[in-house]
């Protein structure tokens, strides 16, 4: 049973969010203080963390960074904005999606689904670049250097590295990755290939292993 | 042709320059003017002056002449012509003084000196100095006459000057001519110097007025000139920019009502400024606010409507109608957002290049359920360049469009048609359903205007989808319009410049259809025509 930590200030949203979770068969935990928040996390180990972004105490993207420094666990964030910049920020601090309230309960769980969706791992070895990419292991590594990824991360690269000869739209990354029937929101491709491409590039700034293909969307490198 | 265009310019560009040609031009003339009126005044004094006084004497030294001539033809002894002749030029020479007050010329007249009768001149002075009509005139006569002249000399000199002459009558003999010719070179040489003088002293005024000028034009125009500049800065935004106020004239007054002006306009633009942050604040608030337990209740409303089926009938259908009609609330909120948002002028633009047919086609394919319930299908025409348009405001105002379509287009294909020019590229979305009636087209994008208020209630819209995607278009300062006949559809059109924040000044593709013009165009010759019977029935 997947184990989720809802991290909200509000009761009454974290309750329903509580009935709705346990209905679809997943364990709840709540916490509704930002800076008890990272406790709670290494304390529970949750599968996944719904994070509300505003919050007392430190706010959802002060969290967001925190726990993602110390563990790859899908965050999704509560937003009850649709404000451009929270949402950019929050993906930029480390979360692998987000929901905009108010959300249909189908669309939140389908999301959760979605972030905990393991593939049946087949043994598969893969190169993009200079990097292995080792599929049941879950790794990569260069020069036998491990590089530590997000499962996020690990799904886009290895989405690029399967498919070397393709080059992908940011919307069937949106489709193949992330799961969205409709894809919407093409930020949040752009915000993972930068945090993708500051850990597996050895110049982020002139990238080797995730190309961009200008005016259509990403292909891996050569 | 280049230069003259080049000056035009600059004419027109410089008030200095008008100023300072003007002043150049009009004070040359009067300077001339009276320059020529001055020089000629003094001029002709002088010559006056001494013409009588050159006549004065003239007249008695002819006296004196004639006198000396008298006496020696009668005196005793009986001199020889030549010695009468000899003896009345010397006279006149004495008279004349050392001075040379004139010159004298004794001559026969013509019909007797052909016999080389003496005649006699002064210091070398020539007998063509007196013209022939002179001459001729002086034997008819017996007074003073007198002209202006030019003496010549001999040794090749002349001076002008005035010649008086007269006849001399001598006993036995006839008619001799004296002319006196008095050389006028001192006087004409007054003339020029009062004549340069009165030049120098007009160069010197028209270019002493032309520094005096320019320095006032410069003073004047110097606080006008940085009060435009300001003016300037002032529009780009600059909102502290002033300008210096100094003394009490009317350029002070000018550059003090600029800074008030300017004071006042950044009290009202900071006024604007905080009430739109304040608005944008407010909305962001009661969206937060809203949005968490609007979630709540939401998700509530569809955990008893996913176990609607536990309940009795009028309870399940309780369960139902709050699920739906949450989600007509939900939507109705948002778009009451957005629309604050607007009239607060929060609203921003994210511009991408993006192809407008492919957004079609991504909207029609996102509509595909509503579409297929409908069963109307959309046909799309026509391509355009891509352009820059914040493409989620663009794809909601195409989905109002279409949606509105297939909802009022009676099922019948909804015409979808892009075209483009210049400037400028054009999407109308028409259905061919009931259409609206007469001047419904400038109502509906009214805020919760409805065409059918009956109807709103079952198909659901909020009334403000268009208000929304007007705005929309306005934001890319872009057209949205509409036009309607009843039975021939509906029909809107979505105009968006090629340059984003451009004016647009015509639409790539027509609004209505070309036969109901024509139609019109029809009816109104037939007006025409029955107006004209009807007048010439009339008695």
């Amino acid at each position: 049973m997947a184990r989720v930590l809802v991290v909200d200030d509000d009761q009454a949203l974290s309750e329903m969010l509580g009935i709705v979770l346990r209905a679809e068969g997943f364990d709840a935990l709540f916490c509704d203080d930002g800076s008890k928040a990272q406790g709670i996390f290494n304390e529970a180990k949750p599968d996944l963390v719904l994070l509300d972004l505003m919050l007392p105490g430190i706010d959802g993207i002060e969290v967001c960074r925190k726990i993602r420094a110390e563990s790859g666990v899908p965050i999704v964030m509560l937003t009850a904005r649709g404000d451009t910049l929270d949402i950019v920020k929050g993906l930029e601090s480390g979360a692998d999606d987000y929901i905009v309230k108010p959300f249909k309960p189908k669309e939140l769980v389908a999301r959760i689904k979605a972030r905990l969706r393991k593939e049946d791992p087949k043994s598969e070895s893969l190169t993009i670049g200079d990097l292995s990419i080792d599929v049941i292991g879950h790794s990569v590594k260069r020069d036998e250097k491990e590089i530590s990824l997000t499962p996020l991360e690990f799904d886009l690269l290895l989405a690029l590295a399967r498919k070397p000869w393709q080059v992908y739209t940011r919307e069937q990354l949106l489709t193949d990755v992330w799961h969205y029937r409709n894809p919407a929101d093409t930020r949040l491709v752009n915000v993972h290939i930068q945090r993708l491409r500051s850990k597996v590039e050895h110049d982020p700034e002139n990238p080797e292993i995730v190309m961009t293909v200008r005016g259509v969307g990403y292909k891996a490198g050569p | 042709m280049k230069y003259f265009y080049q000056f035009r310019q600059a004419w027109n560009k410089s008030l200095s320059l008008r100023i300072i040609a003007t002043t150049f031009a009009v004070s040359t003339l009067l300077v001339t003017i009276i320059g020529l009126v001055l020089v000629n005044r003094v001029s002709s004094g002088i010559l006056t002056s001494k013409e009588s006084s050159s006549i004065t004497e003239a007249s008695s030294a002819i006296n004196e002449a004639q006198r000396v001539v008298v006496a020696t033809d009668t005196g005793a002894g009986a001199p020889t012509l030549s010695v009468v002749v000899d003896t009345a030029v010397t006279a006149l020479a004495v008279r004349a003084g050392q001075s040379g007050l004139y010159d004298v010329l004794f001559l026969a007249s013509p019909e007797i000196s052909k016999q080389g009768l003496p005649e006699r001149g002064t210091n070398l002075v020539s007998e063509n100095s007196v013209n022939d009509e002179l001459k001729s005139r002086v034997e008819l006569t017996d007074k003073l006459l007198w002209s202006y002249t030019k003496i010549i000399y001999l040794d090749g000199r002349s001076v002008p000057g005035l010649v008086v002459g007269a006849p001399i009558k001598i006993n036995n003999v006839g008619t001799y001519s004296l002319f006196l010719l008095f050389p006028l070179d001192k006087e004409e040489e007054t003339i020029g110097i009062i004549r340069s003088s009165v030049l120098a002293t007009g160069i010197f005024l028209i270019f002493g007025l032309l520094i005096l000028v320019w320095y006032l034009t410069r003073s004047v125009l110097a606080p006008v000139r940085k009060t435009a500049n300001a003016a300037e800065r002032l529009r780009m935004g600059l909102l502290n920019e002033r300008v210096p106020v100094s003394g009490e004239d009317d350029l002070a007054k000018l550059a003090g009502s600029f800074n008030s002006m300017a004071a006042s306009i950044q009290q009202q633009i900071g006024q604007l400024e905080k009430m739109s942050r304040m608005q944008k604040r407010f909305v962001s608030d009661v969206s937060h606010e809203l949005r968490t337990p609007l979630t709540t209740v939401r998700m509530a409303a569809d955990v008893l409507y996913e176990s609607r089926d536990q309940y009795t009938g009028e309870t399940a259908r309780a369960a139902e109608l709050l699920s739906t009609q949450i989600e007509r609330f939900e939507i109705l909120l948002s778009q009451l957002l957005e629309i604050s948002r607007f009239d607060a002028g929060a609203a921003d633009l994210s511009l991408t290049s993006v192809n407008i047919k492919n957004v079609i086609e991504k909207t029609a394919e996102s509509l595909s359920n509503l579409l297929a319930r409908q069963e109307t299908p959309v046909v799309i025409t026509g391509h355009a360049p891509d352009i820059e348009m914040d493409q989620r405001r663009i794809e909601r105002v195409l989905r109002n469009l279409i949606s509105n379509a297939s909802e009022y287009g009676a099922g019948k294909p909804i015409e979808v048609e892009i075209g483009s020019d210049d400037e400028a590229i054009a999407i109308v979305v028409r259905d061919k359903g009931s259409g609206l009636k007469p001047g419904e087209s400038s109502l509906v994008f009214n805020r919760f205007w409805r065409a059918d208020p009956a109807r709103a209630r079952t198909t659901g819209g909020t009334g403000l989808g268009l208000a929304i995607a007007l705005e929309d278009a306005r934001l890319h300062s872009g057209w949205l319009d509409a036009w309607g006949a009843p039975g021939k559809g509906t029909m809107f059109r979505l105009t968006l410049p090629r340059v984003a924040q451009t004016a647009i000044t015509k639409s790539p593709l027509p609004l209505g259809t070309g036969e109901d013009e024509k139609l019109e165009l029809d009816m109104s010759a037939l007006q025409e025509l029955f107006n004209v019977d009807t007048k010439s029935e009339m008695p």
